[in-house]
């Protein structure tokens, strides 16, 4: 047989030994079948991932990650003669290297590499489908989670990324140098909209710059959308006139299907609302559609990643957030919730760091003790702002900032609405404790250590923020984190 | 009722020291810092007047509080802002904006509502 031509980082049939004894019918291992490539080195155009794995008792690591290769790309479980009607090296997904985790017996990380040509340009959902389509079913692995993926700079130009971005969101709320203010309005259910709306314009007018809809806030009984996106913009061009400051209500916007949404969608457009949302459930292509709207329609795009947690929580099984993080910038959100470190949800502080990493970096640098496994270069991605929503408080001002610096929105939902003077005081509050400290960080004092007192300082002239200390001193959340590094020590900050 | 644009609004007006402090930091960053005034602090009128160009090669706090006392003489009736301009790439923006002198009296702006069909309202600020 005359030598075929290769293109470089392929040899044929590596592997695979004899083509007729491979492509013989029957049932080969994965391993066998040319899913299993340890010299490999990943060509700069290939798609990385790393998985970890759980395999059955009996099964070797090399041949689990070999299936994992073979059932995220061309492999069925017995041979198929069909293969040889195509370049098939170039196909197949090649695990190309396992390690043990850590301190973990029994679990691995498998690295598998892809051919760019095995995904459709720009689209979240043919890149998810191939990686995490069927693998996670798959008997011979107890278990399975995606760990962390490295994407091509070809393959990342396939996107258009955030619709607005940190820079120009922060050019267009005229807003700099300080983490932006936020707070969801509670309680999330039963509100009318004009009830609702109250909260919205006491929160702004006492300083924040966004209020925010929950998650599960679409158009019920209690209140239909159209009612709850008047009384809010009202509310919001009011602040606005007030302060002389641009203020914003996430108008959420998912809905059953995506005419509704761009329906709900122009209708804050028309209203003149800066910003709109919608739920991770909606699901990806959905994200992407209206990511796309967003742009044509000069809208900053918040994201609530309402149910990762079935799938990001736990350490064997499922996606880490910081993947899904990955594929949100590629498809395009403003805002996405990552998690606070020390509030009520989970997350240990290197883990969520490593999440705001992948969301603001221009260059990702792998970074093992922030869960970050490889380089990412984001190719001019605009960057998305992180948010910081669920448990959080005034008093914790030094650390929040400390953890995460300025490009975040602090979301103090409970810490604005539950404060005992009301609304308006608790959102003062909130933002003195935020302007206070900057200051401080700014002036070289030491936050982090030097924070209770520089907020008791600030209180001295802002009665609304005093009390806001005295309500919530002792209120911390310090349980250990489930989704922890695996290269350090966990620590917690509580 | 205050106008609350820039970084600490909330804040008791800085002392020139403070400002002071502030620009060193922006200074230690690497970060252009710069002067600008305006009689009308909209919430979308990005383009104050400019006093002078952004201090590109400025070494300590010194020179800017002398322009900043120079603006505030000849502008009293106005708001000067202090920025600082970050020409790193992935950034090429503003990372720190303060307003660093207010008029004796403050801007106020009025909301007016245009009815139109429905219940549908759209809204203008203007000058109270």
């Amino acid at each position: 047989m005359a030598p075929t031509a290769t293109l470089p980082g392929q040899s044929s049939q590596r592997t695979t030994g004899n083509t007729a004894t491979r492509y013989k019918a029957g049932v080969l291992k994965y391993k066998e079948m040319g899913y299993w490539v340890p010299d490999y080195e990943p060509k700069p155009t290939d798609v990385v991932a790393v998985f970890r794995i759980t395999p059955q008792e009996g099964v070797d690591p090399d041949e689990a990650a070999a299936a994992v290769a073979g059932e995220s790309s061309t492999a069925t479980w017995t041979v198929v003669w069909t293969d040889r009607l195509t370049a098939a090296e170039n196909y197949r997904a090649k695990a190309f290297r396992v390690d043990p985790v850590p301190g973990t017996p029994g679990q691995w990380f498998a690295y598998i590499a892809y051919d760019l040509d095995l995904f459709e340009e720009g689209s979240i959902a043919n890149l998810t489908a191939s990686i995490i389509g069927n693998v996670f079913s798959f008997k011979p692995l107890k278990a399975a989670r995606l760990e962390d993926m490295q994407f091509p700079v070809a393959y990342v130009k396939t996107f258009k990324g955030p619709p607005t971005g940190i820079v120009v969101e922060r050019e267009r709320l005229d807003k700099y140098g300080r983490p932006l203010l936020g707070a969801t309005i509670k309680p999330k259910l039963g509100l009318s909209g004009k009830n609702y709306g109250r909260v919205v314009y006491e929160a702004l007018l006492g300083g924040l710059d966004f209020t925010k809809d929950d998650e599960n806030i679409n158009s019920q009984p209690f209140m239909h959308w159209r009612d709850r996106f008047s009384f809010c913009m009202e509310a919001v061009q009011k602040a606005q006139a007030a302060s002389g400051e641009v203020k914003g209500h996430y108008l959420n916007i998912t809905a059953g299907t995506m005419e509704e949404m761009y329906r709900r969608g122009e209708f804050a457009k028309q209203l003149g609302s800066c910003i709109v949302m919608v739920d991770l459930i909606v699901g990806w292509t959905a994200i992407q559609s209206i990511s796309e709207w967003s742009r044509q329609n000069d809208m900053i795009l918040h994201l609530h990643r309402a149910g990762h947690g079935t799938y990001t929580r736990q350490k064997n099984h499922g996606v880490s957030f910081r993947v899904i993080a990955k594929w949100l910038r590629l498809a395009g959100v403003d805002h996405m919730h990552a998690g606070t470190a020390v509030g009520k949800l989970e997350g240990d502080p290197l883990t969520v760091q490593g999440y705001y990493n992948v969301c603001r970096d221009s260059f990702t640098k792998k970074d093992l003790p922030r869960g970050i496994f490889f380089d990412q270069d984001w190719a001019g991605l605009r960057k998305v702002m992180p948010v910081a929503s669920g448990g959080i408080h005034a008093g914790q001002m030094h650390q929040l900032i400390d953890l995460f610096g300025d490009d975040v929105v602090l979301q103090f939902g409970g810490g604005t609405i539950g404060h005992p003077m009301g609304v308006q005081a608790g959102a003062t509050a909130n933002r003195v404790a935020l302007e206070a400290m900057v200051l401080a960080r700014n002036e070289g004092r030491d936050i982090l250590n030097e924070g209770p007192g520089i907020l008791m300082q600030a209180a001295k002239s802002c009665r609304p923020l005093e009390a806001a200390l005295m309500t919530w001193k002792d209120v911390t959340f310090n349980y250990a984190s489930t989704d922890t590094s695996d290269f350090v020590p966990t620590a917690s900050v509580a | 009722m205050r106008i609350t644009q820039g970084t600490f609004s909330f804040l008791p007006d800085l002392t020139d020291e403070q400002i002071g402090r502030q620009v060193d930091y922006a200074l230690q960053q690497g970060w252009a810092v710069s002067i600008e005034y305006t009689d009308d602090p909209h919430p979308r009128n990005t383009y104050w007047e400019m006093w002078g160009m952004p201090m590109f090669d400025l070494k300590d706090a010194a020179g800017l509080l002398t322009e900043l006392r120079e603006c505030r003489k000849t502008h009293a009736d106005c708001y000067i802002k202090v920025n600082a301009f970050d020409s790193t790439r992935g950034f090429e923006t503003m990372r720190l904006s303060f307003i660093a002198h207010r008029p004796p009296e403050e801007a106020r702006y009025r909301l007016r509502r245009e009815e139109s069909e429905g219940r549908l309202l759209r809204y203008t600020l203007e000058r109270a």
